[in-house]
């Protein structure tokens, strides 16, 4: 069996940002995973990949399949951007209570959808969130 | 240091040779002591002398090729097979190390005086063997319980559909946020299933509920909205009204009804039927 | 991809086949406008049921045509989100407070008073 390798989409229209959800999905088929957890973590990869197209040049999205010590396989998301970076970080991670809190960047929204969420990012620098969604077990 | 491999190939050649020509006679005694240890009183004599000899066979074969692809393969079918006749681990187990302690005497027997070199080829093998049955037994036993829990959880949250466009909802027990989690789901599909334009949610059956059931209430409730459908929930206690209240929840969003009964009443209103007592409910208005 | 727009009596129905881009969104509120404009529609019917993701710019998106077609007189009804997608949005906080929801065309029509 191959060495689960990641996948790399890049990211310039939002025709990419569909493709990059559809391929997410399908890993997350090949793991068996619940189809109710496959749309949280599309619907996650469409909240922050919006923020590539909408304020970046240029980015990329990389999927892969993870698994941690107690044998449970999940997806993993990368979506890397070189837009100027986000300078208030907590302010965007905060819930507004209305739709579209946190500076409108769905950061607050997308980790809500999935198990672990990371976020680097500094002005100038561009912006990296990390996403895993696991299988859940029964 | 090719040497040494050769001689000890030609020891394993033999004493797999060895372990073939008394087969017959090895499987018995084998047999005699799962007897004796009492193990595999679910199977029947018949079945316990078919599996020993694929068991043996199959062991036979792993220290012959090294390879234990087949009885992964094996022990997987077996425990397939078994599992549902109540065999536990510890007897599983416990037959492949009476075989192990069978040809191991068996083997003493024949070279007494080289034995340690014996157990160089054969110690390895067997260990393997114990390994991969045990492996391969405890994940299939996992997968089933996994499937029956799942089984059970389904069962314990029925979707009932009693009229039309109208679905009730009794959850009886302790809710966790994983229990209530599948109640959503299979609440929403539902709808969809049966085109239910009102849900009645009856919760006089739970005792008590935390935050992450509560949000889930909540979030059900808006799901099921979004669906085209109206929820309306019955049997809140005043002990849970007052859990919800604590937390934020906005109760006003929340259509509740005192019991069950009056919850229907009110669903066949919202659907367009009116209770004539002592007589079936007739539709007022027709929707379609 | 064009949403295609289509009339039924005083109704606008608009059957979204596939995944939207949000330029695919925008199109769509602008082809939703023009059309209730142009046919003095009642009420518009936005089916969802192919739709596999709803993130919050379709949510938003969405309940900005239902208040534009509000201004011109005509109602608008999402309907056909499926379950998953519902289970999804709520968790992102999407709950579409004021806009109007129906489990199909059918349900949607007669919720139109068609």
């Amino acid at each position: 069996m191959a060495p689960d390798a990641a996948e790399r989409i890049p990211i310039t229209s939002d025709a990419d940002v569909v493709t990059a959800r559809q391929r997410a999905r399908a890993l997350a088929v090949t793991l068996d995973m619940p189809s109710t957890d496959q749309t949280l973590l599309a619907t996650a990869i469409s909240e922050i990949a919006r923020n590539i197209t909408a304020y970046a040049q240029r980015g990329e999205i990389s999927l892969e399949i993870v698994r941690d010590g107690t044998g449970r396989s999940g997806v993993k998301v990368v979506a890397r951007d070189d837009g100027p970076g986000i300078a208030d970080l907590e302010r965007a991670l905060t819930d507004g209570y209305t739709t579209g809190g946190g500076l409108g960047l769905g950061l607050p929204g997308a980790r809500r959808l999935v198990d672990e969420f990371d976020i680097q990012t500094s002005p100038g620098e561009g912006t990296t969130v990390t996403l895993v969604k696991w299988n859940r077990s029964a | 240091m090719a040497e040494a491999t050769e001689a000890r190939d030609d020891l394993l050649r033999e004493l797999v040779a060895h372990l073939r020509d008394n087969r017959t006679e090895l499987r018995q005694e084998w047999a005699r002591r799962i007897g004796e240890a009492q193990l595999l009183t679910a199977l029947t004599e018949e079945e316990i002398f078919s599996e020993a000899t694929s068991v043996y066979d199959n062991y036979v074969e792993v220290l012959e090729t090294g390879s234990v692809e087949a009885l992964r393969g094996y022990a997987r079918n077996l425990s397939e097979r078994i599992i549902p006749r109540g065999v536990e681990t510890d007897e599983v187990l416990g037959i492949v190390l009476l075989l192990r302690d069978v040809l191991s005497r068996s083997l003493f027997k024949k070279y007494p005086d080289d034995f340690n070199r014996v157990l160089d080829v054969y110690e390895p093998a067997a260990n393997r063997i114990a390994n991969t049955v045990a492996i391969n037994f405890v994940t299939e036993r996992e997968r089933v319980i996994r499937q029956q829990q799942e089984a059970i959880r389904e069962l314990s949250t029925p979707v009932l559909q009693v009229r039309e466009r109208l679905l009730i909802l009794p959850i009886i027990g302790v809710l966790d946020g994983q229990r209530a989690r599948q109640l959503t789901e299979q609440l929403l599909r539902g709808i969809r299933t049966n085109r239910a334009r009102v849900v009645v949610i009856d919760i006089t059956g739970v005792p008590a509920i935390d935050s992450t059931v509560a949000n889930h209430l909540v979030q059900t409730v808006d799901a099921s909205r979004l669906m085209g459908a109206s929820v309306i929930i019955t049997g809140l206690s005043s002990e849970i009204a007052q859990t919800l209240v604590t937390l934020g929840v906005d109760l006003s969003k929340v259509n509740a009804v005192g019991d069950l009964q009056g919850g229907i009443e009110e669903a066949e209103r919202l659907l367009g039927y009116t209770v004539i007592s002592g007589t079936a409910p007739e539709k007022t208005e027709d929707r379609t | 991809m064009a949403v295609p727009i289509l009339k039924q009596g005083p109704f606008l129905i608009a059957s979204i086949q596939s995944a939207l881009t949000d330029t695919d969104v925008l199109q769509l509120r602008d082809d939703v406008m023009a059309q209730v404009t142009r046919h003095r529609s009642r009420g518009i019917i936005v089916d969802v049921t192919s739709l596999d993701v709803m993130d919050s710019f379709v949510s938003r998106s969405l309940q900005g045509i239902a208040r534009m077609t509000r201004l011109r007189g005509a109602e608008t009804v999402i309907v056909g989100i499926q379950p998953e997608v519902a289970f999804a949005m709520v968790q992102l906080g999407m709950s579409f407070e004021d806009v109007q929801t129906a489990l199909d065309l059918e349900e949607g029509l007669a919720l139109l008073g068609a």
